[in-house]
């Protein structure tokens, strides 16, 4: 392979100096840096919630960072807007990417600078044209400039997306996860694509969570965790093992204080379960007293999982048994009636009722027990709402206060509320800690812990391996909509989790 | 449900008071206890249709069928009686129900079985039940004289002192009152209405609760067939024609917002009543009909501004407490 440049060049094209940056209760990013350089692919590695999505939507101008410089060149700038970013050179291609699909190729590539006449009109013409003239560049001029962008596929839309950014003489590419949705055929063009990139002298920034991609196309590589950088260097100089190390590498254990409880009866019994394109073959089973983890990569399909067997969707086949009795959930409300409910990862869309008052929310699903042929008993609703919300240490002036006015983690306590005010025997919990405070963390773990002292059961999704390591009896990892494994968690590494997930041989 | 809609219906109420007083000014006898009383008498059907429509709204669907339900409900039994006069009133107004709720149903069924936006369900039922008025009747009126007598004085009859009509108005209003606020569907209606998804989530099946709100806003349409023919005192195809604009001016004033989840049953009354009040003044002191329309034109764009400040509002608290 021709180096055109130099793998230890000098000079970043494009510098973050000391980044923070900070949302209430969570400190997303503190004091990272970042050097891209021309014509070399650095990999951006890290667990979900290292800080990644963050750093992207900085470099792109949709954040602004609280503290820090950007450096394009050797000139610090302040990214007013996603447009700024664009107009400076800075482009991103994500996962799905998002271009206009009732456009046309051409205007999709030349959108906000297309080529205008001598009336300031747009030049159709001249338009379809360059357009052709850029994905020709590109070797890509099997596209048409003048079809229909939802027409392509998506390695195509990659390559429209790829087009638009060559369009402004972009100098630096992000690719998010780009190869998320692609067949092994569409990667092996994208991989090419990238060499072209890379021969023009463009600084590619890559978000995967594919080791052997990382490997294969990487130059040099960024480790985050916990929103800070925690090592960087060159591929070449590195193994897989030393970056997942990099990864994890932490002290698992202390804030969790999982009590062991005994284990009775079989509660839950999953043989089969597939659904469509979203995962196969799932099987598993939960006792009473159990906390089962699911670790996995975002995308892997555990939620979609949990959504089948909540009732959210109907699985192609399978089968639920529910204390041995076996059950078809055809819609959350059966699956409530059977006594497992879903605590879902979007609280705010999912989980709470924003706009009705506190208790309202708590005895949504239990109504049917605090009335009386239809007709609500207000004091008993009430007091059942009291109970709950006392339960898990709520703080909230009053329970007639809306959920919209309360933080995330309290938020996050009253869709647990509301869940077990019906008297559950199964809870599953999708990222129950995710975006609350330390103390709602702990308050919520320490929760999880009495519960299953009580013979409820539960199952709870989280991408946060402490988490997982700190509360699970057994964590059941899934890649690519499978289970690939149900560990006992018994001196079991974070490593071990992070491997099977990653698909990374031992 | 927040200090901010309750003031809110309390504005509409001083707005409706000072419109009493303005035009008391130049006509003292408009505020006599008569004439007001009269005027509620006049708005009752447009009251008794907004609580149907309001709880369409709340579930974040709207119903443009309600006047041709109405005007289809009114024909139906208007021929019923002209060819059956010895079926007691009370029977014909369950039938009057039956029927409206029919119709509510199909409405319904499309929405929630077949998936289509309710705005396009109900504007193909009103063309259709209009239609099937015209079928029906072969577009033939009814006319008082076809009427038994029991039929038109049913519900100007005097009960302590007020109409009939007034009382059903009232029993209706009191109804949705105590169902909204006191039922598991009522709360069911205002939570699908604020937050679908959450509601699914939450175990509650939304597309059968929209379904039973059509069904609701069909059997009061029946209802107000009834009693808009007996009124009126004729049935014909042009029954009704546009009222259904009337019936969401009415919600929308009282401050029920078309989002869905928001608004009260207090405030859908006094959205009725201020348009109540509007038409019977202004041709009182000699107001063209012209501006009338330009009136309560207003009034509704007044209230959408508000109900949409409000809105924002309720977003800066969430901002500030965030962080």
């Amino acid at each position: 392979m021709q180096q055109h440049f130099p793998i230890d060049a000098a000079t970043p094209c494009l510098a973050l100096v000391g980044v923070s940056k900070s949302f209430p209760g969570v400190r997303a990013l503190q004091g990272v840096s970042l050097q891209l350089y021309p014509g070399q692919v650095t990999a951006l590695i890290g667990e979900n919630g290292a800080g990644k999505s963050t750093l992207v939507k900085i470099l792109t101008g949709i954040y602004q960072p609280d503290e820090g410089v950007i450096q394009v060149g050797e000139v610090p700038v302040h990214l007013q807007g996603a447009q700024d970013a664009f107009r400076r050179g800075i482009t991103a291609i994500h996962q799905e990417t998002v271009l206009f699909d009732d456009l046309s190729v051409a205007e999709n590539i030349y959108l906000g600078h297309a080529p205008r006449n001598r009336l300031g009109l747009v030049d159709w013409r001249a338009l379809r044209l360059q357009a052709q003239k850029v994905l020709a560049r590109m070797n890509a001029g099997h596209i048409d400039a003048d079809a229909r962008l939802k027409d392509l596929s998506i390695a195509n839309k990659h390559l429209v997306a790829v087009a638009r950014a060559m369009s402004i003489d972009a100098k630096i590419v992000v690719l998010d996860e780009p190869t998320a949705a692609l067949s092994a055929k569409e990667i092996g063009e994208l991989y090419q694509l990238i060499e072209f990139l890379k021969k023009e002298g463009k600084a590619i920034l890559f978000i995967s969570h594919k080791f052997d991609e990382i490997f294969r196309i990487a130059d040099r590589y960024s480790v985050f965790r916990d929103g800070a950088l925690v090592g960087q260097g060159l591929i070449k100089d590195t193994t897989q093992n030393e970056i997942v190390k990099l990864m994890v590498g932490r002290a698992v254990g202390q804030v969790f204080p999982k009590r062991q409880a005994k284990l009775g009866d079989f509660a839950l019994k999953v043989s089969g379960l597939s659904y469509a394109r979203e995962f196969a073959d799932i099987s598993f089973d939960l006792r009473k007293g159990e906390i089962l983890g699911f670790y996995g990569l975002v995308g892997a399909g555990r939620s979609e999982v949990m959504q089948a067997l909540f009732g959210l969707t109907r699985p192609d086949a399978g089968q639920i048994e529910l204390d041995g009795v076996a059950i078809e959930a055809r819609s959350p409300e059966d699956a409530v009636a059977a006594g497992l409910v879903y605590v879902p990862e979007d609280r705010g869309n999912q989980g709470i009722v924003a706009g009705l008052p506190i208790f309202m929310n708590v005895t949504l699903p239990s109504l049917a027990r605090t009335s009386k042929s239809g007709v609500l008993r207000l004091r008993e609703e009430f007091e059942l709402a009291r109970r709950y919300c006392e339960r898990l240490d709520l703080r909230a002036s009053s329970l007639s206060q809306d959920v919209a006015t309360l933080s995330g983690g309290n938020q996050q306590k009253i869709v647990i509320a509301k869940w077990l005010a019906t008297s559950p025997k199964i809870i599953i919990l999708d990222e129950p800690t995710k975006g609350i405070d330390i103390g709602s963390k702990a308050a919520v773990h320490e929760f999880m812990s009495e519960l299953v002292a009580e013979g409820l059961s539960v199952i709870m999704v989280s991408s946060e391996l402490p988490e997982v390591l700190g509360m699970s009896d057994r964590v059941a990892v899934m890649r690519s909509g499978r289970i690939v494994e149900i560990f006992e968690n018994k001196n079991l590494a974070a490593e071990t989790l992070v491997r099977a997930a990653a698909g990374i041989g031992a | 449900m927040g200090g901010l809609r309750k003031s809110r219906e309390t504005w509409l109420g001083l707005a409706i008071l000072l419109l009493i007083g303005l035009i008391t000014l130049r006509f003292p006898s408009f505020a006599a206890p008569s004439n007001l009383g009269e005027i509620f008498n006049d708005t009752a059907i447009l009251i008794i249709l907004a609580m149907g429509q309001m709880v369409v709204i709340l579930t974040r669907s709207i119903d443009l069928s309600m006047a041709a339900n109405l005007c289809f409900t009114g024909m139906a039994v208007a021929m019923l009686n002209a060819a059956h006069p010895g079926i007691p009133i009370i029977v014909l107004i369950g039938i009057a129900i039956v029927i409206g709720l029919a119709l509510g149903a199909f409405n319904g069924v499309l929405v929630w079985k077949v998936g289509i936006p309710p705005i396009v369900v109900t504007l193909g039922t009103l063309t259709i039940f209009r239609g099937a008025t015209f079928v029906l009747s072969g577009g033939k009126w009814v006319n008082a004289d076809q009427m038994s007598p029991a039929f038109i004085s049913f519900q100007r009859d005097i009960l302590l002192g007020i109409p009939v009509l007034s009382w059903l108005a009232i029993l209706t209003v009191f109804g949705f009152f105590i169902f909204l606020s006191r039922s598991s569907l009522g709360r069911f209606i205002y939570a699908s209405g604020v937050n679908p998804t959450a509601s699914v989530y939450a175990g509650i099946n939304v597309g059968r609760t929209k379904f039973i709100a059509f069904c609701i806003s069909g059997a009061v349409s029946g209802l107000a067939g009834y009693l808009w023919i007996s009124r009126y005192v004729i049935a014909s195809v042009e029954v009704a024609n546009g009222f259904e604009l009337n019936i969401i001016a009415a919600c929308v004033i009282g401050g029920i917002s078309i989002a869905g989840g928001i608004g009260s049953v207090a405030g859908a009354v006094l959205g009725a009543l201020f348009l109540g009040i509007i038409g019977n003044a202004l041709p009182v002191i000699n107001v063209s009909p012209f501006w009338q329309m330009a009136i309560s034109g207003t009034a509704i764009l007044l209230a959408i501004v508000l109900n949409a400040r409000g809105e924002r509002k309720k977003g800066r608290i969430i901002l500030k407490e965030a962080a």
